[in-house]
Formats: C-alpha cells, structure tokens, sequence
C-alpha cells in the first residue's frame, strides 16, 4: 500500500467499501431466497440444497463478517458526521480496532453455528 | 569519508523521468535545503518553489517518499528513508516543471467554495466585537491557520477520483467563514459547500488530516458542513 494510504481511518475507508461492495453483490441472492421461499417448498428446497454446499457456508460466514465489518464502520462514519468531534481533535480512531474486532467475533459465532 | 545522500527527482511534466542525485548528507538538513543544494551545484536547470523557508508561506510543497509534504519543515533524518529520497510534484494538480504543480485549480476551488471574505463593516465603524470563547469561533479558530500548501489536497483520493471536487482545503475554508460572525456572505458560503463536489463527496479517508503539515483537521471541518445540512448552520455567537 502506497504511505499515503497506510493509517488507519483510510484502512477503515477500505474496509467499508469493499464490504459494501460484497454486500450488494450478495443482496439479490439473499431476496432471491425469501421470494422462492414464499413461491413454494419445493424450489426452495433446491436453493436450499444449494445453500448447504461447503464453498457456499464458507461464503455465507464471509457476508455475517462483511456485514458486522461495514454495520460497525457504518456506525462510525455516522458518529463522525452527526455528532460534536471531541476536543482536541480526533477522527474516533479508537473506534476502528474494536469495529473490526466485533465482525471477527460475530463471524466465528456465526461460523461455529452453521459448521 | 562523507556520507552522501540519492536523491532521485522528477524531471519534466506530465510526462518525464526521475534522474538521481548525489549530495553530502548533513546534520539538520531539511529536504528543501537537499533540493537547493541539488539546484546550485549539479542541476542548475531544476526547477522547484520556495519563499519563507520556515512554514509560513506554503509553497515548497512536494511528494517526498510517495507522501505529500512541506519540504523547509521536514528534515531528511526524520524519513529514515535509509540514506535516499524519491521527489515528486504534488499529485492531483497539472505539472509545470520538475517540483513545480501549478496551483491554479486549487485556488480556483477555494473561490468556488465560497472562500472569499465578505466584510460587512467600513473603516469607519468601530471594530466588531467577537466573543474568543463563542462556541463557533472556537470552530473557526481551529481550522484557520491554513497555510495554503496543497498538502491535503494532493493527499486527498476522493480529488484524485472527481475532478470536481472542492477538497479538503477550500471546505475547511468555507467553514471557517460559516463561523465567522463578520463574514457578510454566509448563507451563500454553505450553499456552495453544499452544492455538487462540496462537501457531501467527502467520504471521511482522513489522508487531509494524516497529512496536514499545521495539523488542522479538514476531515472535522467537512464533518460541520454536513452536520450543517442537516440541522442548519452554526449559530454564531452574537457581537458583543
Ligand atoms: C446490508 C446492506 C448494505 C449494503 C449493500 C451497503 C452498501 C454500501 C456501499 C456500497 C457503500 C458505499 C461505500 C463508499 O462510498 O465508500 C455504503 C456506504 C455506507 N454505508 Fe452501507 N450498506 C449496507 C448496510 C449498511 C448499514 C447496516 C449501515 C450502518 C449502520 C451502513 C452505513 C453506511 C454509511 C454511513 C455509508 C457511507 C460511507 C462513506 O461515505 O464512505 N450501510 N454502503
Ligand atoms: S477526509 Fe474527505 S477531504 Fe479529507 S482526504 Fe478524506 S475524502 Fe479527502
Ligand atoms: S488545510 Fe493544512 S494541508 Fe491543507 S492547505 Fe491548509 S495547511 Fe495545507
Ligand atoms: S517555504 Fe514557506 S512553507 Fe516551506
């Protein structure tokens, strides 16, 4: 990574983008499974099936992460918008580590559940 | 046996190469007095800009190890870049000549951001009395000693990405004037921070912030004006 770029509130920049990225391209797979759901059992059934693949568990503990990584990033960047910045001046940098903490947490949570 | 120094450096426009340098390594040299001794002794034809030479004026900016910087304030011995130094021209602004970027557009933005001080009183009245301690001077005062270097600018993606962005020095500027009780033209400064490429484009990186060489927080002064769209300008503090 260019020095530039090498700290961390742009680290977090990245993080939130590219989980946000990940979660749109997921989105329209996860409405296509509550719509088959209400159409029927049985094409649900085979999504199902599909579901249960290991690459796809795999992928599924990526988005929980994904999604708890951007929710915490999110949750940030609004505090940085919306609220008074404390004095002396700081971006809430201490907010980052712990952001990314609780997506790991949440993923392995997540993970042992469904493995 | 004196140490010496690499110094490789841009040469040309946008289009050019980098030559490298030879120069004795000193104590407490700073990486403009590097360029300067470059430019007198092996490379008289090398162009770069300079006035104050002490963190006033803004204008030695340059790219230092791929990091944009004012070169009169940074000693070499701090970079620890192991006995070499790559130069460059700020990014995100057309080159003129080796170190040199022409400026023009940045100042343009900081006029299209509304940054022009509209006075409201003449000679004759008697000075506008401001309270230091209003909670919107103490805004204004944090953000004013911007020196004009470019530094954030160049520093800024979301510039690189959007030619129409404002950036982060002529937002931190329309702040400061929002603030600012004697600034006659306020409502029409947020408008334009507001407007398309202002400040809602900013997405909070912090490389303004990382590398601004008077530590001012641009990145705090853009989160204002968006807080400002929401819930109204500041109230500044009354005269008196
Ligand atoms: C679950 C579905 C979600 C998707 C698909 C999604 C997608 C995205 C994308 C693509 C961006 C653009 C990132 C950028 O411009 O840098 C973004 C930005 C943002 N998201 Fe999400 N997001 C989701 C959920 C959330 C949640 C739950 C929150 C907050 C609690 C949130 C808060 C934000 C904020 C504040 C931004 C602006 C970030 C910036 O300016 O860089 N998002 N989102
Ligand atoms: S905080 Fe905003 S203005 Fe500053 S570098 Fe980041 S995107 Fe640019
Ligand atoms: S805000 Fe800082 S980095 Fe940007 S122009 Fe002003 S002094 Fe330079
Ligand atoms: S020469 Fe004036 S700030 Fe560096």
């Amino acid at each position: 990574m260019q020095p530039l770029r090498s700290h961390e509130s742009y680290l977090a920049f990245l993080g939130h983008r590219l989980s946000g990225l990940a979660l749109a391209v997921f989105l329209p797979f996860h409405f296509l499974a509550l719509g088959l759901a209400l159409e029927g059992a049985e094409r649900l059934d085979g999504f199902l099936a599909f579901a249960e693949l290991p690459l796809v568990k795999v992928a599924e503990w990526g988005l929980v992460t994904l999604l708890t990584l951007h929710l915490c990033f999110g949750i940030r960047v609004l505090a940085l918008e919306f609220l008074r910045w404390p004095f002396p001046s700081d971006p809430r940098l201490r907010w980052i580590f712990p952001g990314a903490a609780a997506a790991f947490v949440v993923g392995l949570v997540f993970f042992v559940q469904i493995a | 046996m004196t140490e010496t120094l690499t110094v490789r450096i841009w040469r040309g426009k946008a289009e050019g190469r980098f030559e490298s340098y030879e120069v004795p390594a000193r104590a407490n040299q700073t990486v403009l007095d590097v360029v300067t001794e470059v430019q007198r002794s092996l490379e008289p034809a090398l162009a770069y800009r300079f006035a104050c030479r002490v963190g006033v004026c803004g204008s030695c900016a340059m790219t230092v190890n791929g990091r944009p910087r004012w070169t009169c304030r940074t000693h070499v011995r701090r970079l620890g870049g192991e006995g070499t130094l790559t130069l460059e021209p700020l990014r995100n602004l057309p080159h003129i000549k080796d170190l040199v970027s022409d400026l023009t557009p940045f100042f343009e933005k900081w006029h299209k951001a509304g940054g022009r001080f509209a006075g409201t009183a003449g000679r004759q009245d008697p000075p506008q009395r401001v309270d230091p301690q209003s909670a919107s001077r103490l805004a204004a005062s944090a953000a004013i000693e911007c020196i004009n270097c470019a530094v954030c600018y160049s520093a800024c993606d979301v510039v690189a990405w959007d030619q129409d962005y404002l950036g982060p020095a002529a937002l931190n500027r329309a702040w400061t004037l929002v603030n600012d009780a004697r600034h006659g033209a306020r409502e029409e400064t947020l408008d334009r921070a507001f407007a398309a490429g202002g400040c809602a484009s900013c997405h909070s990186q912090g490389n303004c912030t990382r590398h601004c060489p008077v530590e001012l927080s641009p990145s705090q002064s853009i989160a204002g004006l968006k807080r400002s769209t929401l819930f109204g300008p500041p109230k500044v503090g009354e005269p008196g």
